[in-house]
């Protein structure tokens, strides 16, 4: 099976004819067959085994018991800190997106323009994105720590502890990750400003337009496929938080930063040793996200046009 | 691009428990073949032929583990394989593999989860080696009905950690207290630490805890309950009695302390990392501490029982079982190994010569244990000791959001005594699942 460039064009002439275009459409699945490997083993089989998962019995220590549906999503749904999970996720995605975004977009605009320190600011807000966000997480874990923080004095004299009360914890938390993703998130902003082309600024500065009229006339809309990207990205990562609080906060203090990720975690492993249950909140978790999302690309979509 | 991405992100939220369910599915598959040496037949010794055997334990054993396994390969043909898994691991690792069946051949668990492991089948059967070993009556009692399930026992006490009183003598004399004698009372115990914070030294506090760690409060706060005479759960494990009158007044105390400011303040919010290094580093007057800490405090400690309210001496007699796992090809020689650690040679000569408990009550006036007084009165209260027993331990009491450390926290740090009931029959339904 050899292809070679010069011979193509009469092949394509040949193309009405049924034997080259099995041949091709054989070469199309070939083509496609690695992707479609791995979609079907890391993708579609794990997504039916949680699917099995959810409607049986299956406690972590001893393996598949048998069909109990609908009993895990019952019992799912009835776990003493399902609605707080949910309230709470719902909380952090909320400011940690608008967070995110403004500042993405700041930042990007911020280092849009050549100057001589550019260069400077753009590493200097990329850099934390280098950073695995686990590691960035116990990085923070030591300086939030009232016992091993370089703040300690400070944190004394205020009396006042990072982690200490559900609001500090969540703050500290959102500042964690603004300071992680805000960088990410300005590159993201940056290409699509840069794609913006400049004869429609020139042409809004010919019109006599203030910066505040162009950003907000002519930046913003032309933005928004970028701006319906970043929102999409951002509210999914911030919904399924999970490494930033199993590190900082463990859920505490007393049980007031729990997001949903980390039930699933602590249902599957951390006492109730359920995996049918776990999976049943999986599977919750993965239906809304599916509806947010088809919700938040429809109503960028609806605007365009 | 954003479907790829909305799959990626998709994909990320499920694998934690993808991992899991693709082991268990594959284990589903390899069936129940015990084949191999049974360790019954092997004889009292077992088996020491060159094989290789793997054990997994968690990091807070890290150092007893590792003198136990290199004091035994260095006399044995067997070689043992150690792993350690950080703490908070531990569990999911365990879990994935015996759903996988991939067991190591030894496996040391948390003795609060013996009985609930025992009862899912984790490890085998060994009363028959256990009734073979001509010291049996002197192993350690609650290390060994925490294994037995129908009169068959499955597991023996791999180290024992015991809660104890510690005090740093040098803080005690700075503050006018006598440092010889330890706090016979909680009250004594308040006073004291109140006296050492009243010093005004930078840094220094009365005493520490880990207010936000299930376990550690468990470890330390059920032995001033059992020593005043109380309970903490009823005998089947099923029902929760923290809210008795002793208990309360445990609370009681421990809230006073908090109030008054003699408590090292990042133990609010202390998950269990370092709820010991304040101690350590000799910043914290007194503290309830596990023994197993003993040879890495640098300073003159004293150690004492844990006091109750009205006195006596109890201690939470904790650490790790360890048995042979149910995906063990190599029985024989992994009772060889068992056999070995119960023996004089590795009580004494490696755990002791350690400053370390021994699991046996014949060996615990060794000639290490004389030489420290203090090594005399931990083996001493270990006699006092209980450890509960209760299926649902882990998720009542040492995860991060058990009911039990909702109790403490309305107890000690909302002020919200009035919860006592509410919170303690949240304990008690978590039991009884």
């Amino acid at each position: 099976m050899s292809v070679n460039a010069p011979s193509r064009p009469p092949r394509a002439a040949m193309r009405g004819r049924a034997r080259p275009r099995g041949r091709h459409a054989l070469l199309g699945w070939l083509y496609a067959t690695p992707t479609a490997v791995f979609v079907v083993a890391l993708f579609a089989i794990p997504l039916l085994l949680v699917i099995k998962m959810s409607v049986s019995r299956w406690p972590l220590l001893t393996g598949d018991q048998g069909v109990n549906a609908p009993a895990n999503f019952e019992k799912a749904v009835d776990h003493r800190f399902f609605t707080d999970s949910v309230v709470f996720t719902i909380k952090y995605t909320v400011l940690a997106t608008v967070l995110l975004l403004v500042l993405g977009l700041g930042l990007a605009l911020l280092v849009q323009e050549s100057s001589r320190w550019n260069n400077l600011l753009r590493a200097s807000f990329l850099i934390p994105s280098a950073l695995g966000l686990a590691s960035a997480s116990l990085l923070f874990y030591v300086f939030y720590s009232p016992y091993a923080s370089p703040l300690k004095p400070l944190m004394d004299s205020w009396g006042f502890t990072f982690l200490g009360s559900p609001n500090a914890a969540l703050f500290s938390t959102t500042f964690l990750i603004v300071w992680r993703y805000a960088g990410f998130y300005m590159v993201l902003m940056l290409v699509g400003l840069q794609g913006i082309p400049a004869d429609v600024f020139e042409a809004a500065r010919s019109d006599g337009a203030t910066r505040a009229q162009t950003f907000w006339r002519v930046t913003l809309p032309l933005l928004r496929p970028t701006l319906a990207l970043t929102t999409v990205l951002c509210v999914t990562g911030s919904l399924l938080a999970f490494e930033q609080f199993y590190i900082l906060t463990k859920g505490g203090p007393d049980n007031s930063t729990i997001t949903v990720v980390q039930l699933i975690y602590s249902v599957a492993f951390q006492g109730q040793n359920d995996l049918g249950v776990a999976a049943a909140i999986s599977v919750i978790v993965l239906v809304a996200l599916v509806v947010i999302n088809a919700l938040q690309l429809r109503a960028f979509r609806s605007e365009e046009s | 691009m954003r479907a790829i991405l909305g799959r990626r992100t998709a994909l990320r939220s499920l694998a934690g428990v993808l991992v899991a369910t693709l082991t268990i599915g594959v284990a589903a598959c390899g069936g129940d073949d015990t084949s191999g040496t049974d360790a019954a037949q092997a004889g009292p010794n077992g088996v020491d032929d060159g094989s290789e055997l793997t054990l997994w334990t968690r990091a807070p054993l890290e150092k007893q583990a590792k003198l136990l396994v290199d004091a035994y390969n260095a006399s044995h043909k067997n070689q043992v394989k150690l792993t350690v898994v950080p703490n908070d691991d531990y569990v999911a690792k365990v879990g994935a593999a015996a759903g996988s069946g991939s067991l190591p051949d030894l496996f040391a668990a948390d003795i609060v989860y013996v009985p609930n492991w025992v009862n899912q089948g984790l490890f085998q059967d060994i009363s028959k080696n256990i009734d073979g070993l001509s010291f049996k009556d002197t192993i350690n009692k609650g290390h060994l009905s925490a294994g037995t399930v129908d009169g068959k026992a499955h597991v023996l006490p791999f180290v024992l950690d015991l809660s104890m009183l510690f005090w740093n003598k040098q803080l005690f004399k700075d503050a006018g207290l006598d440092p010889e004698k330890a706090p016979a009372t909680l009250d004594e115990y308040a006073a004291a630490a109140k006296k050492i914070q009243a010093l005004k030294k930078p840094g220094v506090y009365g005493t520490a805890t880990g207010l936000n760690c299930g376990g550690c409060l468990v470890f330390t706060w059920f032995p001033s309950i059992w020593a005043s005479g109380g309970e903490v759960l009823s005998a089947d494990g099923k029902q929760s009695e923290l809210a008795s009158d002793t208990a309360q007044k445990v609370y009681g105390t421990w809230q006073d302390l908090w109030k008054s400011g003699a408590v090292l303040p990042s133990s609010s919010a202390e998950t269990g990392p370092t709820w010991t290094a304040a101690f350590t580093e000799g910043k914290v007057g007194l503290m309830l501490y596990p023994a197993t800490l003993l040879s890495s405090t640098p300073f003159d400690a004293g150690v004492a029982g844990i006091p109750g309210p009205s006195g006596g001496a109890s201690t939470f007699v904790g650490g790790d079982g360890i048995g042979v796992s149910k995906d063990s090809k190599k029985a024989a020689q992994a009772w060889n190994f068992l056999s070995w650690m119960m023996s004089e040679d590795a009580q004494v000569e490696v755990l002791a010569k350690n400053k370390d408990v021994v699991s046996r009550s014949d060996l615990a006036g060794n000639k290490y244990a004389t030489a420290d007084p203090r090594l005399v009165t931990i083996n001493e209260v270990a006699g006092k000791g209980d450890t509960p027993v209760a299926m649902n331990f882990q998720q009542a009491f040492n995860a991060p959001n058990s009911p039990w450390l909702t109790l403490v926290r309305n107890q000690v740090l909302a002020g919200k005594t009035g919860d006592l009931q509410k919170d303690n029959e949240e304990i008690t339904a978590v039991l009884k699942q």
